[in-house]
């Protein structure tokens, strides 16, 4: 998301309010990320241990590998460091 | 509008319950004691509405504020010196999340030694918290100021908790003629509480979210928008209050400055003393002048330049000492309000009263004297001076 999108002091709801119920998905933390894990496909057995760690839920499952929402993936590491296979693998963003 | 005698306290609590509020939650402490008592007296005697919450201490009385604020409530609580210390972590929670909570602060010393007596060292140490101060001058004020500053923190463009400053004990505790209004004509006044936003169970939101480095920026700049619309909103309450009490109210009060060539500019209780030193002084022949501000939060820089600018000497007292800055607070305020002005007047500072040490008639000549010598001699011999204490 760019910063305008996220809206100015001017337009931004009063005390940082948040005036719709149940919008948490529509905050994008995936920009908090410094560091962003890469899934090689070849070497994940689809074990889904990082689908279990993830504190952010944001590991896809699909037939035969995993996937990551960079929406929502704040680069914490924890299914690099969990991989049984080393599929996955933390890389710096270029931003 | 009849008159009663009363103390500061007390104008306090009589004025929050004409102003109708919904829920008081305070914790005790001297010398803001009697301003809840007599409060929580009011709601036991069923003279007002109010729900009163009974806390284990001032952290949590302000907590509940908060929450009782943010439902749409009009909430009023009382606190002093080490309360006021407990409550700073509320305090920067009330500004931030926009709660337009009215708090009495009976000005005391802070531990330690400890001290239970008037200095402005209590709300001086929370003047970035976002609140707005007012400090008042006597009990007729405290209870002026209590019912404006409702009208003031609700309106829709401030939305920020004001405190009515007045000193420990020489207002809390003194008993002085106070001219009431009419129950119905403070209602007609503040009318009832309009909120913004509030926490409502048919229309959920959220308050008080996680906002990180992609947020919190703008929500502090919307912070300082709402602190630069007080002084106009102030202005237009206390003309709006003028038509109901006919006692006219602003960000300061002056005396003698239209030809002033030394001044004194002080907050609180003080401002009386010195007002009455400037008028025997002026028969004399002495051309000095005071300034008495009201309104400390937001600091009314242009107001100050206007009202001073034109001095040759001009003493600051401070009732609180900045520990290691290089003057009190509101010197260090006048100072940068002035540091535009081409020709500027010579400012010092003047520590005094500190632990409710009495300022004398005499101690305020003094600083006159010294602010009119400043005057003609163009040196100041002391930029700051610590008036009364032993050496």
């Amino acid at each position: 998301m760019t910063s305008n999108e996220k809206g100015g002091w001017k337009t931004l709801p009063m005390g940082a309010v948040v005036l719709e119920p149940g919008s948490s998905l529509k905050y994008k933390t995936g920009d908090w990320r410094a560091f962003k894990p890469l899934v090689e496909k070849e070497k994940c057995v689809n074990c889904l241990l990082c689908w279990i760690y993830c504190p952010d839920s944001a590991i896809i499952r699909t037939e035969k590998w995993v996937e990551v929402n960079y929406d929502y993936c704040k680069g914490c590491g924890i299914c690099a460091h969990e991989c049984p296979k080393e599929a996955i693998k933390m890389v710096e963003e270029q931003k | 509008m009849t008159v009663e005698g009363m103390t500061g306290d007390e104008a306090v609590a009589h004025a929050a319950k004409q102003s109708n509020v919904d829920i008081v939650a305070a914790y005790p402490i001297t010398p803001q004691t009697i301003i809840v008592e007599r409060f929580s007296k009011y709601v036991a005697d069923g003279e007002v509405h109010t729900g009163y919450v009974c806390v284990e201490s001032e952290h949590s009385a302000l907590s509940a504020c908060v929450g009782a604020s943010l439902t749409g409530a009009r909430v009023f609580t009382a606190s002093s010196s080490q309360g006021l210390a407990l409550m700073h972590e509320m305090l920067y929670i009330a500004s931030g999340l926009r709660c337009p909570i009215v708090m009495g602060v009976a000005n005391r010393a802070l531990s330690a030694p400890i001290n239970i007596h008037g200095d402005h060292s209590d709300m001086m140490g929370s003047r970035d918290s976002g609140w707005v101060q007012i400090y008042v001058e006597n009990a007729q004020e405290a209870y002026d100021w209590t019912i404006q500053a409702f009208k003031i923190a609700e309106d829709k463009d401030v939305q920020l908790p004001v405190s009515v400053n007045l000193d420990g004990f020489i207002i809390t505790h003194c008993m002085e003629g106070v001219d009431v209004l009419e129950d119905e004509a403070v209602n007609k006044f503040l009318q009832t509480r309009k909120p913004i936003f509030k926490l409502d169970p048919k229309n959920p939101i959220t308050v008080g979210a996680l906002c990180f480095t992609d947020y919190y920026y703008e929500f502090k700049r919307q912070q300082v928008e709402a602190m630069c619309h007080v002084q106009g909103v102030l202005e237009k309450v206390c003309k709006g209050y003028k038509g109901v009490s006919g006692r006219n109210y602003g960000v300061l009060e002056t005396y003698g400055m239209e030809d002033a060539q030394a001044a004194v500019v002080c907050l609180g209780s003080t401002a009386g003393t010195a007002r009455e030193v400037a008028r025997k002084l002026r028969a004399k022949g002495k051309k000095v002048g005071v300034v008495k501000l009201w309104l400390y939060r937001p600091f009314p820089a242009e107001e100050i330049t206007a009202a001073l600018g034109h001095v040759k000497a001009l003493a600051v007292l401070d009732r609180a000492i900045s520990f290691g800055a290089s003057y009190g607070a509101l010197c260090s305020d006048v100072i940068s309000a002035l540091h535009t002005l081409k020709e500027k007047p010579h400012i010092f500072n003047a520590v005094y009263g500190l632990g409710g040490r009495d300022i004398q008639p005499s101690d305020i000549e003094f600083v006159f004297n010294e602010a009119l010598e400043t005057a003609k001699t163009g040196i100041v011999k002391e930029p700051t001076m610590f008036l009364g204490v032993r050496e």
